[in-house]
């Protein structure tokens, strides 16, 4: 097993279709381009040496292209987030040591001083002459080789790197696209980033299917509906706050003008339901589907699908209705429970942890092992509950991650950033619920006796420290915060204060 | 006979077939394509005559099971000859339509 096999495929019965098309460049590779390309970019992987690849940048035909030449040249992929700070990134390099690295042209000459990384510009990267010696050898099929290590927010600090083997990725792509099963016409946008899974599954998915491709590095509303309408997208997926996002700029128009958009699918974070609503008025062709999963899980493990989607928006029971907010049910192959504290099963409609097991779960980290149990189970540390229809609905998440927009933030790297002002005895930071990102953050902060600080200088201290997503939109001043006899904080109970 | 391994590529040694090994029981078994032992993909092999009796062909991106659907292979690349376990041709699987993930 090798995602490999899953471009040879299709390049060798599309070699001409359009596989992806760079939004912002305008370039383009067919499959067989795309496969011919990952030959050599593989060749100079293999022979520099490389134990892992890394990819630090937007999205771009070089995204693709290192996926399938590190699968090729079997050295695991590890694409990093460009939005980190530099001092983030560095840690990140020198876990991933010694690295083939494939950066933005900008970026380059920075990380080129790193000892044990190679790097390549983009554009060099992409540079037929750059790479004129092919690898020699088919690419290994041990299903058990690491296809993709994917870092992760980890509530505990440092980043954990999840481990996603060919056979999870194969896995979840036979069990959930027909091989090939692309028209011509279609054309997919994706706009989510290469270090996010999902940027990941539509590359794989779309690659399997013989779908087209459009990328967009750099997500704005009006790009995005820019290129929709140009390309005639027929399919798309975006995180809740990009909805969000569209919806408003599409606001007094009376449809999005998309006709050819035959389905969109969103997932990574809550969908507030006047969002999904709306959304739901302005393309009323559309098909919408709500996908759940997770990096551990290679992607999606449960879909709300389109008829669901009609049948609450249509209905009259509240009940019913609710099921917009669900993220629907298990895919097959997938098995899904919800457990409560002491790992047993809890009735349905009960709020509990959601628990997975099947092919394309995972669960494993790079230096823990696998956090699956012996039968296979994986403690997502979401919490959710499943109505008696097998319906899924999530509650958060069960550790206390904070998901804004689609992005994971610990809120202990913001309270360890609030603490470090003179004035700050203690804090707490929670999300609380918001209407465009799905979870904003909130802070509870105790000054230090006889000091303060106004408000707005402690969020300025955490914009000047750390990326602006990271910043409370409020921050409430107490004189102390709630802790267990064990000395754990309650944030549950600080939540409930907002 | 061999172990059929699960992620593992084979071969026909009668035509252009190509098969991936998604899902294999224990126990030694003998897969063919086109009535002849399938071989390790990238081996060389003087290619023979795939046998009429064996002719029904795989096409790229189906899968094929054995009656009890504890073993299941992915076509890679079509071929001419079908395949066959321990002498029993395998079944083309029914394409449930999948829900959309994506």
């Amino acid at each position: 097993m090798n995602i490999m096999m899953l471009l040879e495929m299709t390049s060798a019965t599309f070699p001409d279709r359009t596989a992806f098309t760079d939004g912002s460049s305008g370039r383009s590779y067919t499959y067989s381009q795309l496969f011919e390309a990952a030959a050599t970019r593989a060749g100079s992987m293999a022979a520099s040496g490389a134990r892992r690849v890394g990819m630090l940048d937007v999205s771009s035909l070089a995204t693709p292209l290192t996926l399938f030449a590190s699968a090729w040249a079997g050295v695991p992929y590890a694409p990093l987030n460009y939005r980190l700070t530099d001092p983030e990134i560095e840690a990140l390099l020198e876990r991933i040591k010694p690295a083939y690295l494939v950066t933005s042209d900008e970026r380059e000459p920075a990380m080129s001083v790193h000892k044990d990384v190679i790097t390549s510009a983009t554009t060099h990267f992409l540079t037929d002459a750059q790479h004129s010696a092919r690898i020699t050898g088919e690419w290994s099929m041990d299903p058990e080789e690491i296809a993709v290590l994917l870092f992760t927010s980890g509530t505990t600090g440092a980043p954990k790197a999840a481990v996603l083997r060919h056979k999870h990725l194969v896995s979840y792509i036979l069990s959930s696209v027909e091989f090939a099963s692309a028209d011509e016409a279609e054309a997919a946008l994706v706009c989510v980033p290469p270090y996010h899974i999902a940027g990941i599954a539509a590359i794989l998915s779309s690659v399997y299917s013989g779908r087209h491709v459009v990328q967009l590095p750099n997500f704005t509303a009006e790009t995005w509906i820019d290129l929709a309408r140009k390309h005639e997208i027929t399919t798309a997926f975006v995180v809740p706050t990009m909805l969000a996002r569209v919806v408003d700029a599409l606001e007094g128009q009376k449809t999005a003008g998309m006709p050819h958009l035959a389905s969109l699918s969103y997932g990574g974070g809550k969908m507030p339901l006047s969002i999904i609503e709306r959304a739901m008025r302005l393309f009323p062709d559309t098909d919408f589907t709500n996908a759940y999963g997770l990096t551990e899980t290679s992607s999606t493990i449960a879909v709300l699908g389109p008829d669901d989607h009609r049948a609450a928006a249509g209905s009259d029971s509240d009940s019913i209705r609710q099921r917009l907010v669900s993220v629907g049910k298990a895919l097959p192959g997938v098995e899904i429970e919800i457990r409560d504290d002491e790992g047993m099963l809890v009735a349905a409609g009960e709020r509990g942890e959601i628990y997975v097991r099947g092919e394309q779960v995972s669960g494993e980290y790079e230096g823990r092992g696998s956090v699956t149990n012996s039968e296979g189970w994986f403690p997502t540390r979401d919490a959710g509950r499943m109505d008696e229809e097998g319906y899924l609905f999530l509650e958060g998440r069960a550790d206390d991650v904070i998901v804004r927009g689609g992005e994971n933030i610990s809120p202990g790297e913001i309270e360890d950033v609030l603490l470090d002002h003179a004035a700050v005895r203690d804090a707490a930071v929670v999300g609380i619920p918001d209407e465009q990102w799905g979870e904003g953050i909130a802070a509870a902060v105790v000054f230090k006796p006889g000091q303060s600080a106004p408000i707005e200088e402690l969020q300025t201290w955490i914009k000047d420290r750390m990326r602006s997503s990271r910043v409370p939109q409020v921050i409430r001043i107490c004189d102390e915060l709630p802790y267990n006899e064990t000395g754990k904080l309650l944030r549950r109970v600080v939540k409930q204060t907002f | 006979m061999a172990e059929l391994k699960t992620g593992a590529r084979l071969k026909s040694a009668v035509c252009d077939g190509e098969v991936m090994i998604v899902l294999a029981p224990a126990g030694d078994l003998e897969e063919t394509c086109g009535g002849a032992a399938m071989v390790a993909a990238g081996s060389a092999v003087e290619k023979g005559q795939v046998d009429p009796d064996h002719a029904v062909g795989i096409r790229i991106g189906k899968r094929y099971v054995n009656e009890d659907g504890t073993l299941e292979v992915l076509c890679v690349k079509n071929g001419d000859g079908g395949v066959a376990v321990n002498g029993v041709p395998l079944l083309q699987k029914d394409t449930k339509k999948l829900p959309k993930t994506d």
